[in-house]
């Protein structure tokens, strides 16, 4: 028998107000995937992340993480499961130092459990994760207060703040958006080095070829809905998310 | 008239720069450097009122609850980003619980301050809790509410005395003890804040200050770290309250008032928001003025908005913070 897939949504909606953010999007997550989700602006990605992460409460729908449901459970508690996320706009602590902002995660109670205790000296448990993301090229910079870090840093310490948790499922909102390209280049190899580690991924991204290089299945969502999924060259060929993308079909 | 030829640069004191870190102990002088400020503020309080006359003796001890409360504002403020204004409510929940259990069951007043102070923490926080889901401006409208409400209960219901109060409250033994109970609950307040914000916890705080919804990412439960950071802030007030009732051997709606709120706040712009000590030092300046100010009557309250207005426009820092760049730099004028 098939073992049950890591996340499984199903049929998930939300609307504010008016608004229907997400209608009726299902996908299921295997360990080990990269799933990309795409599409146009205001077309429901990031409600999707906050829906699957606890953040916003759906109107319907289920979300199945491992097995347990987890579809009204507090973010928090989803955290502690092993299912995190980085935020779009990110979120440092910004009268925190740089390695300070990761001691936090690292008092949550899944650090304790699967660090059974015996963490040790925590300050240099952040600094090794700082090391892996990509701090350790300039010594001052995690002794800095987090709010006068560039934009680079600032989206590798959400990267941060996710691995201090030992995490199963990472989903990443538009980690590459408004970092260079050079930046960009340094940060796809941490990505292929989490899937190798068995860290499973889901990525909203904007910046599809860099996107590609990575997933191996995406979805592509347009007014709140799933449009298409599947292998990334054929999605994009098909006319519906041409459609979504450039406004007109094309014959 | 700016004088623009020059201006004025700032730079740490060697001493200072000497006493970061392991060298703090290389030597007399730098360990002098570093207690003395602490010293200054400990043995200042302590030899206080030996110079003051029985007035003066009981402004401070008003002073010295005030102190607290600021304690407790700045801490939810500027460490867990709560801005309480429902101060007054730990001192009415404290005052009337050792009130109560002093005239029921004659209990003395040393044994009912501790009962009172843990006693009203736990049920101010328990109250606090639903407000705790709210953040600035609307938290601190609906924490503003709590001690209106507890005093409208009181007189209408016409529970614990209504709005006579219970009186022939025991009082403490001495002026003595009045005196040093709230200046060393003042001082180890003081220091166990400080220690407790550094502490794992209070970088939680912090982290829930400045950003709630990475805190709930990282897998921590904001709301039972506020709720820990609300007892810590209400047993201080409890305490104070508690104190009150056997300090004038009384409790009544006053406890209640809105001075108990309202004062903390100009107390910590007036000693710097953010510096723990600040609070503590505005809140022991600012009580002894009000009273110097008492014949002023009603007109006080415009004389303490001139001061608020003034330390706002002039040293937004607070006095605290200015006495410690005073301490640690030196400056110089130096040509453009």
């Amino acid at each position: 028998m098939k073992e049950a897939p890591l996340l499984k949504v199903v049929n998930i909606s939300k609307a504010f107000g008016g608004v229907q953010a997400v209608l009726n999007v299902s996908l299921t997550l295997e360990k080990g995937d990269i799933l990309g989700i795409i599409g146009p602006n205001g077309s429901g990605k990031t409600t999707l992340a906050n829906l699957i992460t606890g953040f916003v409460r759906p109107n319907r729908g289920t979300v199945l993480f491992k097995g347990h449901n987890i579809t009204r459970t507090p973010p928090h508690k989803i955290a502690n499961l092993g299912l995190t996320r980085t935020f779009q706009v990110m979120r440092p602590y910004n009268s925190l130092s740089a390695y300070k902002n990761l001691i936090v995660p690292l008092k949550s109670p899944r650090v304790r459990q699967t660090r059974g205790g015996k963490l040790g000296d925590t300050d240099a448990v952040a600094l090794d994760i700082l090391e892996e993301i990509g701090f350790e090229r300039d010594a001052r910079v995690p002794y800095k207060i987090a709010g006068s870090l560039p934009l680079g840093y600032l989206k590798r310490l959400e990267l941060g703040r996710c691995f201090a948790l030992d995490p199963e499922v990472i989903i990443c909102d538009e980690i590459f958006s408004g970092l260079s390209m050079s930046e960009i280049t340094s940060m796809i190899p941490l990505m292929e080095r989490l899937q190798i580690e068995g860290v499973t991924l889901i990525m909203i991204e904007h910046r599809l070829r860099e996107l590609f290089r990575l997933a191996n299945r995406v979805i592509v969502m347009n007014f709140g809905q799933k449009i298409a999924e599947g292998i990334a060259q054929e999605v994009m060929e098909d006319p519906k998310v041409k459609k979504a993308y450039l406004g007109r079909e094309r014959s | 008239m700016v004088d623009e030829t020059r201006r004025k640069k700032r730079l740490d004191r060697s001493i200072k720069v000497r006493t970061e870190g392991l060298y703090a102990i290389s030597s007399g002088a730098e360990m002098f450097y570093l207690i003395l400020p602490r010293a200054a503020l400990i043995v200042g309080l302590l030899a206080l009122p030996l110079f003051l006359d029985m007035y003066w003796q009981k402004v401070l001890c008003a002073a010295g609850v005030y102190a607290l409360l600021s304690l407790g504002f700045d801490f939810l403020a500027e460490y867990v980003g709560l801005v309480c204004l429902g101060g007054a409510f730990f001192i009415g929940t404290g005052g009337y619980i050792s009130g109560l259990l002093n005239s029921y069951f004659g209990w003395s007043g040393l044994l009912c301050i501790p009962i009172a102070t843990l006693g009203g923490a736990i049920f101010s926080t328990l109250v606090f809790i639903p407000a705790l889901r709210l953040r600035g401006i609307y938290f601190a409208i609906i924490s503003f509410m709590f001690p209106i409400f507890a005093r409208d209960i009181i007189t209408t219901l016409n529970i614990f005395g209504g709005t006579e109060g219970i009186s022939a409250l025991g009082t403490l033994p001495n002026v003595w003890t009045e005196i040093y109970l709230i200046l060393l609950a003042v001082i180890i307040a003081l220091f166990a804040i400080r220690r407790l914000v550094n502490e794992d916890i209070g970088l939680i705080l912090r982290g829930i200050k400045d950003n709630d919804q990475a805190v709930k990412a990282s897998g921590i439960s904001i709301t039972s770290y506020k709720i820990k950071a609300m007892f810590i802030a209400s047993l201080l007030g409890s305490f104070g309250g508690a104190y009150l009732s056997h300090k004038y051997g009384w409790v009544g709606i006053s406890l209640f008032a809105m001075d108990f709120s309202i004062l903390p706040i100009a107390a910590s712009v007036m000693g710097g928001m953010g510096s723990l000590a600040g609070p503590v030092l505005g809140a022991f300046a600012l009580t002894p003025l009000s009273e110097a100010l008492r014949g002023f009557g009603q007109l006080r309250v415009v004389i303490y908005c001139f001061i608020l207005i003034g330390f706002i426009v002039y040293k937004p820092e607070g006095l605290l913070i200015y006495f410690q760049r005073k301490y640690h730099q030196f400056e110089l004028w130096e040509k453009v």
